[in-house]
């Protein structure tokens, strides 16, 4: 056993960031927001062209073969840049759906396994080519097309444009129940990922405005209470990072631990992370923090998103009141 | 990012259960808090069978004796110890934690010579002199003076909260030998034999009842300056070697022990009826109790990374003050939620209906000391904002 990353793990994630740096910086996202769908199809292909859809494929069929573990390290950083799109449904759909790992199809996707299946968002309707519902039963194929489905006119994240529908069409059964429930805790773990990215680049963001902005003759990092509310905001990153590379290290292998218990406390741990370090960056730019200018909202905003995916923290916590006292 | 122990880990973790299988039950149940000739005995003597049967200083070097394990042996030794529920190291924590590696970074030869091998047999007891009753964060300000007379420091001075004093044969003391330096600079880092003359030791009571911590009052007692450890002068730098392995994998065992306490809550929500169903079916309580095994399963896994991370350097780094901070701050608030499983139990610190309130009222009162000792919460940001974040530091 050695949890730290391995020397090829570093390179990768290392590789990501150069990437989310050149390509999805603040700037580039600003200029993404006005467009329609707040997406760039040329962005998606170069996504794909960093092999973060085919990443788990077998080498004979395109991909790069890596494991989960490595999945996770990615989506640390594409949550980092808060990269917009359906990435986690593109990334599961490889291999199943064709032109996904490629890019050419832009897979979104409707996880039905929660207890809420009545109100219907869906996510990004406009820019994909195939939606997919993922049910306790298997999953389903729809034509994105066929959904009367009606555009909501201000979508809280302006990265994840939404749709309300009222019913979905009849889909056409493409992977069974065990497939279903891969992906609920593939993707649970890749969610638990970006929030973790989230934890990080709200609390750097804090940590470099502090160091910066003045206020009573020195910079307000200097002050107790402001190092304090970070300090903590650290704390929790590193729990949140513990949890999440926990959470790939047991879709890999299985055998060393329980892989329910692992992805639940993965998605609680970095989604409280996310969501009080997003808060804190906010408080600690203050007036700046509540303009829009500032991209702080951004990131709490896109929290709020993934929150809702893959199951809440109180799902989660609620299946592991369940689990407590097995063995792990 | 792997967590696969090896078959090797495989064959120690079976080799280690069957021995603590065995032996746990034979060692029999812990002394009374006050009876401290029982709870010596109970605790060195487990330390001397630790030694015999080769599970003693699991991350020591084997040229001190101890076993050298792997870091996932480690690992399996934490996990294990805790689910054998062993003793816990009792008055043997100093000398083993933190006293016994500091001499093996630090110490002389003769130093280390005189003293590990004993440390590691539970033949030796020692206590901490660092806190004063003017320096106690600001650790740095302590005045305890200790002047040159021949080949011996003359010491006199005032130590505060000082666990274990009244059973200890030796004290990791913090002098001043130099009042002009500034603060930092002029400390040194003593072996205080506690047999002395002029040692005086006055036990507090703790809000436990117990007392597990003293006021050590020392008039002109003569400390060899063979004694010394590290340069005169540079106590500081060796002191921070000290609290970095108090910070460490100290508490290891302890927190994976949580794990076990909160399935015992559970199993005790279920036994306790409210109105005309148990505990447990509030699900108030249980999405908590979920929350926290979301908090629980964090912290073994971010002991997993600071354990790997140290296990290069031999000494724990400052992420290790991220690990105490989550952990200081989960115990104190499973053991609240606990206290309110348990009701009107609370009321009592002796056994009432076979309830386990005897235990949770320990557990929680003393829960109250991890987040003040050790380098309180506060200070635990301080160090993470200054030199982690790399924000200035307080003046
Ligand atoms: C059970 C127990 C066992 C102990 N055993 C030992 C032992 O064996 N040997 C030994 O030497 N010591 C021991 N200690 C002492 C321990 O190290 C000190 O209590 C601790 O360092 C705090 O010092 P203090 O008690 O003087 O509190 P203070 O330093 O006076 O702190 C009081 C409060 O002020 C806060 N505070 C202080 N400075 C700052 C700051 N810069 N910024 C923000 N807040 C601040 C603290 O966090 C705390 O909340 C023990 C303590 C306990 C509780």
């Amino acid at each position: 056993m050695d949890f730290r990353l391995s020397e090829d793990q570093e390179a990768l994630k290392q590789g990501i960031r150069s990437f989310c740096e050149g390509r999805i910086s603040i700037d580039q996202l600003r200029e993404l927001e006005s467009k329609p769908g707040a997406f760039d199809r040329a962005l998606w292909g170069e996504i794909a062209e960093m092999g973060i859809f085919g990443l788990r494929l077998p080498e004979d069929r395109g991909g790069v073969e890596l494991n989960v573990a490595d999945a996770v390290l990615v989506f640390e950083e594409l949550g980092r840049a808060i990269a917009p799109g359906p990435l986690i449904w593109t990334h599961l759909a490889a291999g199943l759906v064709e032109g996904a790992d490629l890019g050419d199809t832009v897979v979104g996707g409707l996880d039905m396994t929660g207890p809420s299946t009545e109100l219907i968002m869906l996510e990004h309707l406009e820019s994909i080519d195939t939606l997919l519902l993922l049910k306790p039963d298997g999953i389903e194929r729809i034509d994105p097309k066929a959904i009367d489905a009606t555009p909501v006119e201000i979508p809280l994240d302006p990265f994840t444009p939404v749709h309300h529908a009222k019913s979905l069409p009849a889909g056409e059964r493409i992977a069974d129940a065990e497939t279903a429930k891969e992906w609920r805790l593939v993707g649970t773990a890749l969610a638990s990922a970006q929030l973790l990215g989230i934890a990080e680049s709200t609390l750097e963001a804090a940590t470099d405005y502090a160091k910066k902005r003045e206020q009573f003759g020195r910079i307000i990092g200097s002050f107790q209470a402001i190092k304090h509310i970070l300090a903590d905001c650290f704390v929790r990153q590193e729990a949140a990072r513990a949890a999440a590379y926990a959470a790939g290290a047991t879709l890999d292998y299985p055998e060393v631990g329980n892989v329910e218990r692992a992805v639940s406390a993965a998605k609680v741990v970095a989604g409280d992370a996310a969501m009080k370090n997003a808060r804190a960056s906010i408080q600690v730019h203050g007036g700046m923090g509540y303009t829009w200018e500032v991209p702080a909202h951004y990131f709490l905003k896109r929290v709020w998103v993934l929150e809702n995916v893959f199951g809440t923290i109180d799902e989660h916590s609620d299946q592991l009141a369940e689990l407590v006292g097995a063995t792990a | 990012m792997d967590l696969r122990y090896s078959k090797s880990d495989e064959e120690f973790r079976v080799e280690l259960r069957g021995w603590l299988e065995q032996e746990v039950p034979k060692h029999g149940v812990s002394p009374d808090q006050n009876d401290w000739e029982g709870r010596v005995e109970y605790d060195t003597s487990w330390q001397r069978k630790l030694f015999d049967a080769g599970f003693a200083g699991i991350n020591w070097p084997k040229e001190f004796g101890g076993r050298e394990a792997s870091v996932s042996e480690q690992l399996v030794y934490y996990e294990e110890y805790a689910r054998a529920r062993a003793p816990y190291v009792g008055v043997n924590f100093v000398g083993l934690l933190h006293g016994g590696p500091t001499l093996m970074v630090e110490g002389s030869d003769e130093q280390r010579a005189a003293h590990i091998p004993k440390i590691i047999r539970g033949e030796e007891v020692w206590c901490q002199g660092f806190s004063e009753p003017t320096a106690g964060s600001d650790l740095a300000a302590l005045k305890t003076r200790a002047e040159r007379d021949g080949d011996d420091y003359v010491v006199n001075g005032h130590k505060i909260w000082t666990s274990y004093a009244q059973v200890s044969q030796f004290c990791e003391l913090l002098v001043r030998t130099d009042p002009d330096a500034k603060k930092h600079g002029g400390i040194s880092w003593l072996v205080m034999p506690m047999d002395l003359p002029g040692i005086e030791i006055r036990p507090l009571p703790t809000l436990q009842g117990d007392s597990d911590f003293s006021e050590v009052f020392l008039e002109d007692v003569r400390v060899p300056i063979a004694n010394r450890v590290g340069k005169e002068n540079d106590g500081w730098r060796v002191t921070n070697v000290t609290l970095r392995f108090e910070r460490g994998t100290a508490f290891a065992s302890e927190m994976y022990r949580l794990q076990e306490r909160l399935a015992q809550l559970k199993q005790v929500a279920k036994s306790i009826t409210r109105w005309d169903a148990s505990a447990w079916e509030d699900k108030a309580l249980r999405r908590e109790v979920g929350h926290f095994q979301a908090e629980l399963d964090s912290l073994w896994s971010m002991v997993k990374l600071s354990v790997a991370q140290s296990g290069e350097t031999g000494v724990p780094g400052l992420g290790a003050s991220a690990v105490k901070l989550y952990y200081t701050e989960l115990t104190q608030k499973v053991l609240e939620v606990y206290m309110r499983v348990i009701g009107r139990a609370a009321l009592a610190r002796v056994t009432i209906d076979d309830l386990p309130n005897e235990e949770v009222l320990d557990k929680a009162l003393n829960s109250l000391s991890l987040s003040i000792a050790a380098g309180s919460s506060q200070i635990q940001r301080n160090i993470i904002s200054e030199r982690i974040l790399g924000f200035p530091k307080d003046r």
